[in-house]
């Protein structure tokens, strides 16, 4: 079995939002960039323990992002992987990160592709679901657990209010988070390693962003707390009530 | 070329967010000068279907078909892609949740359709298509322009306050010409926790950290949230021990909500923790280190041991209820 894992790279949760140029760009001077945690924690580390298994034959990175992502890939690597796709564009628009994964994978014969549930900087979750679309595939979200038997994957996902578990052929796209793989730490042989696996960087042709971001803002900044004496509980229920109105 | 509106429902009951859907659809649908048709799947009482009128859906195309009482992917896209064929849609809403993030990018690709997924705003057609999301988790917002032709917008829960109206609708089956791909999923088991309120489309939320020691005092958590009907939640430090499932975490890596009260128990507010939270429309803080950095991020704080506060707390609202 073929396994392709989406890696997107992204600031480090720790970090302040900063805007520049007019509000039209997040800072990114100062920022460290990290491997998006769903991706890491449970998408590559259940790839890997799929090969480790030797359910899995290959598990092969890919992202897309400009020369600046490779020290995230080589991070990534040094979990584990066979080798990694770095496609050179920016990842801007949901729709086109998609095309050019798909680009890449439609004559690679994955069976499946994991990605994590959204990435922490866009909240997009898109990507995963778009690429099933593009590649015919199935498409299973928010997966806590993924098993295998045979030619099936038997994956469990969050529905509103619990838990369901579904089994479905290969081939098939699944968005992982909590439950699905244990975070691990790459250790120096991984990373050793990671220097000789290949790295690829494929350039992708040209296509249309569908949507693009015209400038940030911040939230506004809270007019201060009002502390309320904690031996009088009616008093805060009061508040709630007659002056936030949310009781 | 009316605004279609995915509407999705529970066992045949249609939540309030799914309403929301429409009266946002319909708002935008009124700026256009154009009308609105909801697409419903699934067995659904007619009744039920109609209640759709009153937010705005002057038409409802109902896919009668039992297998989509389960989520199908495929099958859901080619019933919206169907309904939009026929209704020549341009813009496409839905929820941005579990079941939306599962249909509504892949609709979008199959359109190549620009998405959007989170919208806090109705399109700015001044600018273009100019939509607010947040971004970074709440950290900060995009305004985002959607430059196709078809547009794919998916609405945060919880945004807009709707009202009913004396509006109709009316019903008409539609046929989709499914095919058996469209159903390789299986569903084996499906586990629902009864009784609980949905972190998800919660408006009232009670969040425990770290400050309540340990998994034995949760019943404080609980028992506030069930006075108040409100959803249990939890910080990182929390599901990561285990003492909550994980699906409870929220924060930058866990869930993202926007309640209109978020009480936090006993929860430092670490940055990672606020981004999930900060969408909240009230803040309110029990913590007993008066330098918590989450009290810079409240509307009302308490200074003083969860142990103690969460009782006379759960008391008061009782009290309050009673004389309502």
């Amino acid at each position: 079995m073929k396994i392709l894992v989406c890696i997107s790279q992204v600031p480090d949760t720790s970090t302040k939002v900063v805007l520049k140029g007019n509000d039209t760009t997040i800072e990114s001077a100062g920022v460290s960039y990290i491997i998006n945690p769903y991706d890491e924690w449970y998408a590559l580390i259940r790839a890997i323990e799929l090969k480790e298994s030797g359910v899995a034959s290959d598990v092969d990175l890919v992202t897309v992002g400009k020369a600046n992502t490779e020290p995230v890939i080589r991070k990534a690597l040094a979990l584990g992987g066979d080798k990694a796709i770095r496609i050179d564009a920016e990842s801007t628009d949901p729709y086109l990160t998609a095309v050019y994964i798909a680009e890449y994978a439609k004559s690679m014969d994955y069976d499946l592709i994991l990605c994590g549930k959204e990435s922490i900087d866009y909240n997009n979750g898109s990507v995963g679901s778009m690429l099933a679309a593009l590649l015919d595939m199935d498409y299973i979200g928010f997966a806590t657990e993924i098993k295998t038997e045979g030619n099936t994957a038997v994956v469990k996902r969050e529905i509103e209010g619990g838990e369901e578990t579904d089994s479905c052929k290969f081939p098939l796209v699944i968005s992982c988070q909590k439950g699905v793989a244990e975070a691990r730490i790459a250790n120096m042989r991984g990373i050793m390693a990671a220097r000789t696996r290949p790295l690829t960087v494929v350039t992708p042709a040209v296509d249309d962003a569908l949507t693009s971001i015209l400038s940030y803002e911040l939230p506004p900044a809270k007019a201060g707390v009002r502390l309320i004496d904690p031996a009088d509980m009616d008093e805060l229920v009061e508040l709630l009530h007659a002056e936030a109105k949310v009781i | 070329m009316s605004v279609i509106v995915f509407v999705e429902h529970d066992a045949g009951t249609i939540k309030k967010k799914n309403f929301e859907a429409v009266h946002y659809a319909s708002g935008i649908a009124q700026k256009m000068g154009t009308t609105v048709t909801a697409v419903i799947l699934g067995i659904v009482d007619n009744a039920e279907i109609e209640k759709l009128g009153a937010y705005g859906a002057q038409k409802v195309l109902h896919v009668e078909d039992s297998r989509l009482d389960e989520l199908h992917p495929r099958a859901y896209t080619s019933a919206l892609l169907t309904a939009i064929e026929k209704e020549g849609g341009t813009i496409i809403i839905t929820l941005n949740d579990i079941n939306g993030r599962a249909v509504a990018p892949r609709v979008a690709a199959n359109l190549k359709a620009g998405l959007v997924v989170g919208a806090l705003t109705y399109p700015d057609m001044d600018k273009g298509f100019v939509i607010k999301k947040a971004v970074y988790s709440g950290k900060a917002f995009a305004y985002v322009n959607v430059t196709s032709d078809k547009k794919v917008i998916m609405l945060m829960p919880n945004t807009f306050p709707i009202t009913e109206t004396a509006g109709k609708t009316v019903i008409e089956k539609l046929a989709v010409d499914f095919s058996e791909k469209d159903f390789r999923i299986k569903v084996n088991e499906v586990n629902k926790v009864t009784g609980e309120v949905s972190l998800s489309d919660a408006s009232l939320v009670v969040s425990g950290g770290r400050g309540m020691k340990g998994p034995e005092n949760w019943y404080l958590i609980e028992d506030l949230a069930k006075e108040l009907g409100a959803a249990t939640a939890c910080s990182r430090p929390v599901s990561d021990a285990d003492w909550r499932p994980h699906h409870e975490h929220v924060g930058q890596t866990g869930g993202t909500i926007r309640p209109d009260l978020y009480i936090a128990v006993g929860i430092s507010g670490a940055i990672q923790h606020l981004a999930g939270v900060n969408g909240s429309k009230t803040i309110v803080v029990i913590n007993k280190d008066p330098e918590a950095p989450f009290f810079k991020a409240a509307n009302y704080g308490v200074v003083g041991d969860a142990m103690e506060v969460l009782p006379r707390l759960t008391e008061a609202v009782r009290k309050f209820k009673q004389h309502k």
